[in-house]
């Protein structure tokens, strides 16, 4: 059988690439594991959420790093005490216990998907797409006006203040790449077991079919809702990451141009499996660390286009989209001669109609 | 008056209410600034009572940069409600028509910097404006034809290419045109004046005027067209059935090469505007993007007399919330006025997810 061969080659590819994650401070140099590696690890959380939401909700959101950084800001405006770690920074400096803002946080954020996934619960396909957007775009504009809050400079130092059971990650690298690692490993396995529940499974049934599973009498606006909560509440646990990682959060964080990004990411690793969001990620900040300054911009100037890394980026983006729309993942799927949905999983997120009402 | 339908009743009641309060406040409650201190009541201008032509000016804001935003959406409306194509760079396409007029208008009269009102006459604005229709409703007919006739049905996978596209022409824009910087077209130089509204008891600016003017010329073109000829019956009639219209004989993909050119010039024509009214700048795309996207959104997608009124709303939302929301305290509260496009759109998504003239396909 090549489903069961495929799975076992990829088990072996799964196991030896989570060997070679705990062992990568043994084997790559300090730039890598924390730049490249750790920031990928973020990033597949994030993407990890608005692929789950894809690949068994049918929703493509965009909100995602819009909530990934309210979760930040959140627990910048918690943690930091003025003319601490940050200077005179940005932000209401509450100088809260990092235990209890870290909780109030995770927690803030989620709500707050809950509530913005109530609203956009009637809504599906291209109609999410676009809600979910306005919601990105409002943060960014809240985020960078509310001077209260952040301000366009935004929060700075809030990787000073850590619970203890964390420890110094500003300094200790190492320390956040297995923490971000561990993180992730575990959202990765919560979201496999999520979809094998009751509730995972209604979640798929009323991707493929809401007006039948609306007259089986499934709420399916309370199905979305929760499930946008909790790809919420996993954005929430990158924000956190990310604010740890980086020490500081401004609204650029979470403009149009990082929201895209993450899309980017989420495409190319394949909208349709879980595993390509760090797939996407990995290679996604590859391509930006090592395409952005190297020969094939400097082509570009030559052959008289010009522009620079995005432009790239938004070629492979569109060659993705118009060659194999599931991405890496469903590159490989069909490598494998089993199509797109290799795993029975349902039809291609980018062929699900429009707004049907339910 | 037997059983009423509690489900409708409640948010017609909250918007009511909600409705009322802010009318109210506006008109009434709220206080112009005192010497010190300040409350919940205190605003900058005060209350329609307190400061009649202040809040005239406001609503005449309003009303212009609805214009605008009638032009730019209605564009991206008509784009959608007859391919259901979402095309994210519409606001790639408004800012590119900014820039295409802000070369051709520095080839025509300026010397590389923004030209003074007193040096440009109408033609030297027309031309330009038409020219960036022209350039951007061809950029618009190549992305249909070469990336997304063949692939019509798949939404989000078109939605995807269109934001791929975007991603792109972001780049190019900084590369190419006037080295990225913001760039203003200068509109002709009679209309850089005030000119005084009888009634109002106002002087205003004449060129925001011409916007308004602008925007309902562009809406009465497009009711002409779609309601007055072939190409616009057709339209309309693929708007409510497609497969039906083109099982008639129709040429749908000619229609749908139509549309798409048409409401690609609009976003030009919108960018062109809106560089005259202030300038394009990198970055705006994606807050056209937005514009276009809150306007059809609040509006209802596919619909004419829903953009006309979701760009009515949100202009005059826009232009109240950052001049009437209380100010007492320091650096305080206008900055709060995104929320109020926020609130707005809540509204309509919670009661009303279709839009307000939206019918659900």
């Amino acid at each position: 059988m090549i489903g069961d061969k495929k799975a076992i080659t990829e088990r072996t590819i799964g196991m030896v690439g989570l060997i070679v994650a705990l062992a990568a401070p043994l084997i790559f140099n300090a730039y890598w594991v924390d730049v490249i590696l750790t920031q990928a690890l973020i990033v597949g959380i994030t993407a990890a959420s608005l692929i789950f939401l894809s690949a068994y909700g049918g929703l493509v959101s965009l909100a995602q790093t819009m909530l990934m950084g309210t979760a930040g800001v959140m627990l910048g405006n918690m943690v930091v005490t003025k003319g601490g770690a940050g200077g005179e920074t940005q932000g209401l400096n509450l100088g809260w216990d990092p235990t209890l803002s870290l909780v109030l946080a995770l927690l803030g954020t989620t709500v707050l998907g809950l509530l913005f996934g109530a609203l956009a619960a009637r809504s599906t396909g291209i109609y999410f797409l676009m809600i979910t957007l306005t919601y990105s775009v409002i943060g960014f504009y809240f985020v960078g006006q509310v001077t209260l809050v952040s301000g366009f400079s935004g929060i700075a130092g809030i990787n000073a203040y850590t619970p203890s059971f964390i420890g110094d990650i500003a300094n200790d690298r190492n320390r956040l790449y297995f923490i971000a690692l561990g993180v992730a490993i575990v959202v990765y396995a919560a979201i496999r077991f999520l979809v094998r529940t009751p509730f995972g499974l209604a979640l798929q049934g009323l991707r493929d079919e809401p007006v039948r599973m609306s007259s089986l009498g499934f709420a399916v606006p309370l199905h979305r809702t929760l499930a946008f909560g909790f790809a919420a509440f996993l954005a929430s646990l990158s924000g956190v990451l990310f604010v740890w990682w980086q020490g500081q959060i401004a609204p650029g964080d979470i403009g149009i141009q990082s929201t895209i990004d993450l899309l980017v990411v989420a495409v190319i690793g394949g909208l349709t499996r879980i595993e390509g969001a760090w797939v996407g990620a990995l290679a996604f900040i590859l391509i930006n660390n090592y395409v952005r300054d190297s020969w094939l911009t400097h082509l570009l100037d030559k052959v008289g286009i010009g522009g620079s890394f995005n432009t790239i980026i938004g070629l492979v983006f569109l060659v993705i989209v118009l060659v194999s729309p599931d991405g890496l993942m469903g590159a490989w799927d069909r490598l494998w001669g089993l199509g797109g949905n290799g795993k029975g999983e349902g039809p291609s997120v980018t062929s699900i109609p429009a707004g049907e009402k339910v | 008056m037997g059983n009423v339908d509690v489900r409708r009743l409640i948010p017609r009641l909250t918007v009511g209410f909600l409705v009322a309060g802010v009318v109210l406040y506006i008109a009434v409650i709220a206080n112009p600034a005192p010497a010190v201190g300040g409350s919940w009541r205190t605003t900058t201008f005060g209350s329609a009572f307190h400061d009649w032509h202040s809040f005239m000016r406001t609503l005449l804001n309003g009303l212009t940069f609805a214009g605008l935003l009638f032009i730019v959406a209605s564009g991206f409306s008509l784009i959608f409600g007859l391919m259901r194509v979402v095309n994210m760079a519409h606001g790639s396409f408004y800012l590119l028509g900014g820039y295409v007029a802000y070369e051709v208008q520095q080839k025509m009269a300026g010397s590389g910097y923004t030209i003074a009102g007193s040096n440009i006459n109408t033609w030297e604005w027309v031309l330009p404006a038409l020219v960036a229709a022209a350039v951007i409703g061809a950029v618009g007919l190549v992305v249909q034809q070469v990336f997304l006739r063949w692939n019509q049905g798949q939404e989000l996978r078109q939605a995807l290419i269109t934001i791929a596209i975007s991603v792109i022409i972001a780049d190019q824009v900084l590369a190419h045109f006037n080295g990225g910087l913001a760039s203003s077209v200068t509109w002709p130089g009679w209309t850089d004046r005030l000119v005084a509204l009888p009634l109002i008891g106002i002087d205003y600016s004449l060129a925001r005027l011409i916007v308004l003017f602008l925007g309902l010329m562009v809406g009465l073109g497009l009711w002409l067209w779609l309601y007055r000829t072939r190409t616009g019956m057709v339209i309309r009639a693929g708007v409510d059935d497609r497969q039906m219209t083109s099982a008639l004989g129709v040429n749908i993909q000619l229609t749908f090469a139509i549309a798409f050119v048409v409401g690609s010039s609009l976003a030009a024509f919108g960018g062109v505007v809106g560089a005259s009214q202030g300038a394009v700048a990198p970055g705006q795309d994606g807050q056209w993007l937005l514009n276009s996207l809150v306007v059809v959104i609040i509006g209802g997608l596919g619909s004419l007399l829903g953009a006309a009124a979701g760009s009515l709303l949100y202009g005059l939302v826009f232009s109240f919330s950052a001049v009437y929301l209380p100010t007492a305290g320091n650096n305080c509260c206008t900055q709060y006025s995104i929320l109020f496009t926020f609130i707005l759109l809540a509204l309509v998504l919670a009661f009303r997810p279709q839009g307000l003239f939206g019918r659900f396909s």
